[in-house]
């Protein structure tokens, strides 16, 4: 059975009520759309289950997204439904039931749930759902999800439908004039050679849908034959806007027949008088302004006790876990490897969590239709959806929520031009890298504006991005704006809470293994191999320690101390020093030798590891980007010929290449996840790599022509 | 899609229309993909629509009709041909 309905139609209410909200999760093939379903227990041990489709004002579709609906109710790629239940919000009835009256023409058992009904009853409008249900051709079920009203005999009516007796007069077909419905038939003959329809109904179905669909589409399915034909048949005379209009005058027929507006009725709705302040030029600004920096500031502080016990709690793991086992490579590769690993993606839940109750909070109240409205002309000027401004904001804290918060875009284009410049935003993680930086070669003084030339940088980089990449590798027409102003609703928290655990769950599921993969091959590059004498050698030195030091804390320290120069003693050996050998030649240019190598490639873990990799390079295990040793063994070092490796000029052109590098491994997992494939995290490490090397490159090298910042 | 060439004669498109004026569509043109998406919405030759208000940015427009409220651009408003109710 399939539930369908408009966006905001109450249809996600509908299905955690009626399922008990144990909905599994999965993926359409392809696309990333997510595809809940759930069983539906029925009268008489029945038991059914009820895919919830995307929220859709009509099955007509243009892409593989927009498809998923029509696929589903007509059946291509699986079986048509046993049933179909339209959600259609009882306040907007004209505009719900055009989808009813698609999915009715079908000729699938249909049943219409008729949500919101307390809204509409407060409106003052009265249905009389069952002269509704005689004119439509399905039952009629007035509703209200959240109070479980009416609930009893949907189930009935869906146990009706199912069972092929629902008691209803068979109701005529569209009457269209006899030139288009020969055009239609046309259209008919070759979907009876594509797709063979069980019934009549359902062949004429997809005719009507071929019409309405096919022509500057991009689906994926569509045989040539049917787009000839639907070519020839709208070349003149057609039919469609036809179609649409005799739907729409059925529509009005049934309403008018079957609902009244009570005297009385407020003039002007609550909705209205709220968007009279939310949309106010100036008012609306400022209350943006503040809705914004709340959610800014809850992605970075509030989330912040919650990332520490993370972070907390794996240490304490790594360190119990140590203590249990002997030494040899099969502890290093759980402490450091496989708990590091699981660390590394736990980390990111508090944060994704977050952002995901605050844009529930925003779509499921209206506010986010409203942001997209206000910012579509600002946002539109590079090229970007006004809902892409949420994620973009989200970005500087993570860009994993925020390239997952893209969901809210339903444009396949704008969503993957949203997620190839997001990780553009400076996010949290490089703001360590950037404080060890300034502080080892920039004044004190200087520093402050340094650091907001970085955050500027940034911004200008996403959105010059945005503005290149529209015009060149995803080109095409702006898609248009039809975008509805939904009224403003009280967010339901079971609703939020679901939705922000499904998200969570993707996320650990899909994109947590791929990260957790690569932390164990990047620790695996920066451990081995080892130098066996090292090894030797510390093993003397740990048991010597061992019998000379008799305090246990003492002795934990000492051990600790000497793990950590062991780290440091052994690094020259590993796979990630020769590889940072391997590529000094192409990054000295920028000013860089190889232990920053080294700590650009640990970087590609995480960012902010970039400051214990190089502290490890330079001999300072467990150095943070506070530590001053660690600023005065970068101060100090040079290059073999004596000049020194860090001076302003290259520590701004490390800068500039940690704002502009594709430097992050979950951000490419959680790409790669949401796009479907590796073309776009291919494409995104690509570029923004490219683009870092080269901006570096000139900043370096015009910078030592010119004698900037040299000394 | 009413025949009428309406943008090209000078006749008013509901992209003319002030905010809180009343206007009904007459004609529906464009590209054909946007044309059926606007008519599917409800925006069909005869539909009563108010310009509830303009962004502040000064785009899209925000419209009631048929008792609920879209926002398109004015580019795609200019494919809407309309007369005063």
């Amino acid at each position: 059975m399939l539930l369908a309905g408009n966006p905001n139609s109450g249809k996600t209410t509908l299905f955690n009520a009626l399922t008990g909200a144990r909905a599994k999760v999965g993926n359409y093939p392809g696309i990333t759309v997510d595809r809940r379903s759930a069983k539906l227990d029925l009268e008489g041990g029945l038991g059914l289950e009820v895919v919830d489709l995307p929220g859709t004002y009509s099955l007509s579709a243009r892409s593989a997204e927009e498809e998923v609906a029509a696929a589903a109710v007509l059946g291509l790629h699986e079986p048509v439904p046993a049933a179909v239940v339209v959600v259609v919000d009882a306040s907007a009835l004209r505009r719900g039931l055009y989808l009813a009256q698609q999915v009715v023409e079908t000729g699938l058992p249909t049943v219409v749930a008729l949500s919101m009904m307390d809204e509409a009853r407060s409106a003052g409008i009265v249905i009389d759902a069952e002269e509704l249900g005689r004119r439509l051709g399905a039952p009629c079920i007035p509703i209200v999800a959240p109070r479980r009203e009416g609930l009893d005999a949907l189930r009935a009516a869906i146990g009706d439908a199912v069972a092929k007796d629902a008691d209803l007069p068979d109701v005529a077909d569209i009457d269209l004039p006899e030139a288009a419905t020969e055009k239609l038939e046309a259209i008919e003959a070759v979907v009876e050679d594509w797709l063979a329809p069980e019934t009549l109904a359902l062949r004429r179905a997809w005719a009507r849908w071929a019409l309405l669909s096919v022509g500057g589409d991009e689906l994926p399915d569509i045989p040539e034959a049917v787009r000839v034909a639907v070519d020839e048949a709208t070349r003149e005379d057609d039919p469609g806007p036809l179609l649409i209009a005799l739907r729409y005058e059925r529509i009005d027929a049934f309403v008018d027949a079957a609902v009244t507006i009570e005297e009385g009725a407020p003039e002007v709705s609550i909705t209205e008088r709220v968007d009279r302040v939310i949309l106010h030029p100036i008012l609306g600004f400022a209350l943006f302004a503040v809705v914004m920096a709340l959610l800014f500031q809850g992605l970075f502080a509030w989330s912040d006790p919650a990332i520490g016990l993370v972070e907390d709690a794996i240490a304490a793991l790594q360190n119990l876990v140590a203590g249990l086992m002997p030494e040899g490579p099969v502890k290093r590769l759980v402490v450091h490897g496989v708990i590091a690993g699981v660390g590394n993606v736990l980390v990111f839940v508090p944060q994704i969590a977050l952002l995901f109750l605050f844009i529930g909070i925003l779509e499921d109240s209206g506010y986010l239709a409203r942001v997209a409205f206000v910012l579509d002309r600002l946002m539109g000027g590079v090229g970007l959806h006004g809902k892409a401004f949420v994620p973009m904001l989200s970005g500087f804290a993570c860009a994993i929520p925020a390239v997952m918060a893209t969901r809210t875009i339903e444009s396949r284009r704008d969503r993957i031009l949203t997620m190839m410049v997001v990780p553009l935003t400076s996010c949290s993680a490089r703001l360590p890298v950037y404080v060890l930086i300034i502080a080892a070669v920039f004044s004190p003084d200087q520093g402050g504006f340094v650091l907001f030339a970085m955050y500027f940088l940034s911004v200008i980089a996403a959105l010059g991005a945005a503005f290149v990449l529209r015009r060149t590798v995803l080109k095409g027409k702006k898609p248009p704006l039809v975008l509805e102003l939904p009224p403003y609703r009280m967010p339901m928290g079971k609703n939020l809470a679901l939705n922000t655990w499904e998200r969570v769950r993707s996320f650990l599921v899909d994109a947590g293994t791929v990260i957790l993969a690569l932390t164990i091959v990047v620790w695996g590059l920066s451990s081995y191999p080892r130098d066996e004498g090292v090894a030797a050698e510390y093993a003397a030195l740990r048991a010597e320690a061992s019998q000379v030091i008799v305090e246990s804390g003492a002795l934990d320290d000492r051990l600790s101390e000497l793990e950590g120069q062991e780290t440091s003693a052994q690094l020259p050996y590993s796979f990630a020093a020769t590889l940072g050998h391997a590529i000094e030649p192409v990054i000295e240019p920028l000013g860089f030798d190889w232990r920053i190598g080294v700590g650009i490639i640990g970087a590609f873990a995480a960012r902010e590891v970039f400051v214990s990799t190089v502290g490890i390079v330079f001999g300072l295990a467990h150095a943070d980007e506070e530590s001053a040793p660690l600023r005065e063994s970068l101060v100090a070092a040079t290059w073999p010929d004596g000049r020194p490796l860090f001076t302003p000029l290259s520590g701004l052109s490390l800068m500039i290449f940690f704002v502009l590098a594709s430097q992050c491994m979950s951000t490419l997992a959680v790409v790669k996840k949401e796009t479907g494939g590796y073309r776009w995290p291919t494409f995104l490490f690509v570029y923004m790599t490219v683009l870092a090397y080269v901006v570096s490159f000139l900043v370096f090298q015009v910078g030592t022509a010119m004698g900037w910042g040299t000394g | 899609m009413s025949n009428a060439p309406a943008t090209s004669s000078g006749a008013r498109t509901l992209a003319d229309v002030k905010v809180g004026a009343v206007a009904v569509i007459t004609g529906v043109e464009g590209e054909r993909p946007l044309a059926i998406r606007l008519m599917e919405m409800g925006l069909l030759p005869g539909t009563r629509v108010e310009v509830v208000r303009i962004a502040p940015l000064g785009d899209p427009m925000e419209l009631r009709l048929r008792g609920f409220h879209l926002s398109i651009r004015r580019d795609e408003a200019r494919g809407l041909a309309v007369e005063p109710e």
